[in-house]
């Protein structure tokens, strides 16, 4: 079992919670774009933290289970941002746009 | 029980007890499950690839009844597991059988959303966003249907006073699925950007 540690208060955490989430829903009301995007996934990540640090017991976890989960998010960064170019940035002399110019198709015929 | 407990409690060179450093690692593997059909879903929406506005049509009611719905079970499995540490098996097992009502009333009301976007027209192969919708969630539910499968399994485990460590275990996968659903609920469901 785990190690001995004062156990947060999760009713308080449940309640900070349901707050986030009634923000998040209402946040997309304003209509604001920009607003929306940062209630929905700034949010998000606030409620995310919450649950990991104290249900999860994050908090209380040693170091090496933090480098663990830093590390995955890495990868997951370096496979979003590698391959992120080849579809976002359609301008550069390396750029071949086959899908306009039909050349993608006649390459498979 | 043997006299010193099971492996999983004691026996570690990281000074984690091996079944809770597994139960991360699981988790760490997780987070290239979800986390790669995430980053795919944001670069083809803003590529600007046509479809991803359908996310307008997702019902912003049901998504956030799920979402209370997975944080309170997310509290009840976290309660559970401060009962059994003090050694209380029938109210950590009243718990854990909160927990899987929350996962069978969160199945419910994702299959009452199924059933009314398929009967739309809205199937997995309509355009990109309902591939993605429908794999995401999909995923996400056979999650939730495996942590209740395991939590019912353990929590007759523990009522015979047997591997009390074992609901800490799952109730850190079942945080997990809780917080994959938090990062859904706005990508699918609110934010149309």
């Amino acid at each position: 079992m785990s190690e001995a540690h004062a156990h947060p208060n999760y009713i308080k955490i449940w309640y900070w919670l349901l707050v986030l989430l009634a923000v998040s829903v209402a946040g997309p009301m304003l209509e604001i774009p920009a607003i929306t995007i940062i209630t929905a996934f700034g949010i998000a990540t606030v409620k995310a933290y919450l649950v990991a640090a104290n249900f999860m017991h994050l908090k209380f976890e040693k170091k090496i289970i933090w480098f663990l989960l830093i590390l995955s998010i890495c990868l997951l960064g370096v496979f979003f941002f590698g391959t992120a170019p080849d579809l976002m940035m359609t301008e550069g002399d390396q750029w071949i746009d086959c899908i306009a110019d039909k050349s993608c198709v006649e390459q498979r015929l | 029980m043997s006299m010193h407990g099971p492996i999983a409690t004691h026996r570690s060179s990281t000074g984690i007890p091996s079944g809770r450093l597994a139960v991360w690692w699981l988790l760490a593997s997780e987070i290239f499950i979800f986390g790669g059909l995430v980053a795919c879903f944001v670069l083809f929406k803003l590529s600007g690839t046509p479809g991803f506005e359908d996310a307008s049509l997702t019902s912003i009611t049901a998504g956030a009844i799920n979402t209370f719905v997975l944080l309170t079970s997310s509290l009840s499995i976290v309660l559970a597991h401060a009962a059994i540490e003090k050694g209380d098996r029938e109210t950590s097992f009243r718990y854990i059988w909160y927990t899987i009502g929350g996962g069978v009333v969160f199945l419910g009301i994702k299959t009452y959303e199924y059933i009314g976007k398929i009967s739309q027209g809205h199937v997995i192969t309509e355009n990109l966003f309902w591939s993605f919708y429908y794999t995401m969630t999909g995923l996400h539910a056979l999650h939730v249907i495996g942590g209740m499968v395991i939590m019912a399994l353990i929590s007759f485990d523990i009522r015979k006073g047997h591997n009390y460590q074992r609901v800490e275990l799952i109730g850190i996968y079942w945080h997990f699925v809780d917080l994959v659903w938090i990062f859904l609920f706005p990508l699918l469901y609110i934010a149309n950007f």
